[in-house]
């Protein structure tokens, strides 16, 4: 059934509360229905009662015989009840006195108090009393039984009334049950949401132990999860220790490589081995350059699937960024022309935004003609905070623009300079993990402006 | 200028002091930070060269230990992880800049400069030649008691005709020396600067020669 496919352990819970709550109203209905109908019945048997002794009161002894003079307020009280027909019968001796000839006699006779049963008179079912008195005749004992019988159509109205209210009290009760027992399920469920929830709203890097109290039902489980997070931790160093040595390892042979070749290109005699000496170092540049941009590649996907973002002041950010490159733009005589205004705080990761912002300058610096310009502008226009370089370089190919920021894609015109094809990948990536947007564009006079929308 | 270097790499240690030597620096070498403290112990230093993973220790607590005792060589780390957060760490921790392996020595010896110049210009060493001063670290020249502000440029090229003066610099030497690897620029480019360098130095005796179809010297007759 479908409940048992979904596995909830809520609704499982909440089905079987329920299935108890209409046991217990059904059991309800039933108790209530048979505890008024015996009072109804009771109630009924008194008035019957109370009329057979008021006609046995009025028993006398006559001269051949018994007489009754049958009182009215023996039946004015039964009329009181319902209207329904009253039969008496009065009987000694094996017959009858007075009343309804036909009306049925109770098994057990001679009794004084009143004796109460069901029996079938006239096709209707009654309800009757027999009581029997002794009245002394003409000094012998004379046994006189009085019958009352009252159909029980007045009874049956009361009882489907009972039985409503009895209904009506079971359907209530269960509507009652069953949101308590709702209740009951949220709040037995609420301390797995907790921990769903604290470990929902953990950062990317936060791998310490959950310590949220916990019923001791979920210790287990919180142990085990305790136990895997400290196991994911373990791994996660691991990786990280091993990717430092990797680089470690790969970098500083290629370090070697690279100051050996200058050297050699230093005392190089002939064209040729200073064109050999050149393209090695270029490999090597080339390599090492490809190395951190798919760190930084992966390190973005990363981060961007466990984005959290934080507060930070993102023209102190960009003026760290420019400091670290500057001795590469003065390398080639490249001003570094900047504008950015004060004090703007950014809401995004810090790691990512800077990312970019080095990416882009040192796009700009990379393919900037030797003594060139590089502006770089921070603004804010509103909610929006927009970063734009723009060079003097070799521009790029309006066709191009667009495909440029896929990966591993470069423009036509650039095969000269070293690169990966990667930053701009980079830096689009940045931008639409921050709902911005980024835009290349042909400057007028040559050159390209880059532009970051935040 | 005197470089501290800290390098467990044997081959990459031997070859960056030999690259730097060839610039005329001198460079003590220190294969751990054991044998650096012993190094820092006896002799100062313009500059000291870091490595970060060494045998005895993390270079990062080498860093930390340095400043905490108050000393204030400028250090440059060099290191093979290029992440944003290790190059934060590394600053924070006093590093005065930090550049990754494979390294550019014209790059390093920018970053040595800018180091040097921000901290005030302490180990200033001016050159004179032919009535010629020469600022390396300010990017200056003082000719006849003017000043003259020199470009990377032509900065990098007086300082390689200065390093050995008469001896005669061929354009393709000048050329690997003044442009990046990654750019391939035509010997003729070399001319620009030539040009302009000798405008600089208008009204000294020190002159630039070209010596046809050789290269260029520096002169002082």
């Amino acid at each position: 059934m479908w409940w048992f496919s979904n596995n909830s352990l809520g609704r499982r819970l909440l089905l079987q509360l329920l299935l108890v709550a209409a046991v217990l109203s059904a059991l309800l209905y039933l108790a209530v229905r048979s505890v008024a109908n015996q009072a109804a019945i009771a109630a009924h048997d008194n008035i019957l009662g109370a009329s057979a002794t008021a006609i046995a009161e009025q028993l006398s002894a006559g001269e051949d015989g018994v007489l009754v003079d049958i009182p009215y307020s023996a039946f004015s009280m039964l009329g009181s009840i319902s209207e329904d027909r009253v039969f008496y019968r009065l009987y000694s001796d094996n017959q009858t006195i007075t009343g309804y000839e036909q009306l049925p006699l109770p098994r057990a006779m001679h009794t004084a108090t009143p004796f109460y049963y069901n029996a079938e008179f006239r096709d209707a079912a009654v309800r009757a009393v027999a009581l029997t008195r002794a009245i002394t005749v003409a000094d012998a004992p004379v046994q006189v039984t009085v019958v009352v019988a009252q159909t029980r159509t007045g009874h049956d109205v009361i009882t489907s009334k009972v039985t409503n209210t009895a209904a009506g009290l079971g359907v209530a009760f269960f509507i009652v049950a069953g949101f308590l027992s709702w209740l009951a399920t949220r709040s037995t469920v609420k301390p797995l949401h907790v921990v769903a929830g604290a470990i929902g709203r953990r950062g990317a890097h936060d791998l310490r132990a959950l310590k949220s109290p916990i019923p001791s039902e979920l210790k287990p489980l919180v142990d085990a999860l305790n136990g895997f997070i400290a196991r994911l931790r373990e791994a996660l160093h691991r990786n990280e220790t091993f990717l430092a040595e990797a680089a470690h390892h790969v970098r500083t042979p290629l370090a070697t490589v690279r100051t050996q070749a200058e050297i050699a290109l230093r005392q190089a005699e002939t064209p040729a081995s200073r064109k050999t000496l050149r393209s090695v170092i270029r490999a090597v540049d080339e390599s090492s350059r490809s190395a951190t941009q798919l760190l930084d590649h992966a390190m973005i996907t990363y981060r961007a699937d466990q984005f959290a973002g934080e507060q930070f002041d993102l023209s102190a950010l960009l003026y760290e960024v420019i400091q670290g490159l500057s001795a590469t733009a003065d390398l080639k005589d490249i001003e570094l022309i900047t504008d950015i205004a004060e004090g703007l705080i950014c809401a995004g990761d810090r790691v990512l935004i800077e990312c970019a912002l080095h990416n882009l300058i040192d796009n700009a610096i990379k393919y900037s003609a030797d003594e060139g310009e590089v502006e770089i502008k921070l603004e804010s226009t509103g909610e929006v905070i927009v970063f734009c370089v723009c060079d003097r370089g070799r521009g790029i190919q309006a066709s191009a623009a667009g495909a440029l920021t896929e990966r591993f894609i470069r423009g036509a015109n650039v095969a000269d300079v070293v690169g990966s094809g990667l930053g701009l990948t980079i830096v689009e990536h940045v931008a639409s993990v921050h709902n911005g947007s980024f835009t290349l564009t042909a400057r007028r006079g040559g050159g390209a402006c880059a532009s970051l929308q935040l | 200028m005197r470089f501290l270097l800290v390098e467990d790499n044997t081959d990459l240690a031997q070859s960056v002091s030999a690259r730097l030597k060839l610039d005329g620096h001198a460079v003590d070498w220190a294969a751990d930070l054991h044998s650096a403290n012993g190094c820092l112990a006896g002799a100062s230093y313009d500059l000291i060269l870091l490595d970060i993973a060494l045998p005895d220790g993390d270079g990062r607590d080498f860093l930390s230990k340095h400043r905490a005792m108050k000393r204030d060589t400028p250090v440059i780390v060099m290191t093979a992880r290029n992440a944003v957060s290790d190059r934060v760490d590394v600053l924070d921790r006093g590093a005065d800049d930090y550049v990754t392996k494979p390294f550019d020595f014209s790059e390093l010896e920018a970053r040595c400069r800018a180091v040097l110049r921000r901290r005030g210009g302490s180990a200033r060493n001016v050159v004179s030649y032919g009535g010629l001063e020469f600022d390396a670290l300010a990017a200056r020249i003082e000719v006849a008691g003017e000043v003259r502000e020199l470009r990377n440029r032509e900065l990098r090229l007086l300082e390689i005709l200065l390093s050995n003066p008469r001896a005669i610099y061929s354009k393709a030497q000048l050329c690997d020396r003044l442009f990046s690897y990654s750019e391939d620029p035509s010997e003729n480019a070399i001319e620009v600067y030539v040009g302009r360098l000798r405008k600089k130095l208008e009204g000294c005796h020190a002159r630039i020669e070209t010596v046809r179809g050789v290269g260029y010297r520096i002169t002082d007759q």
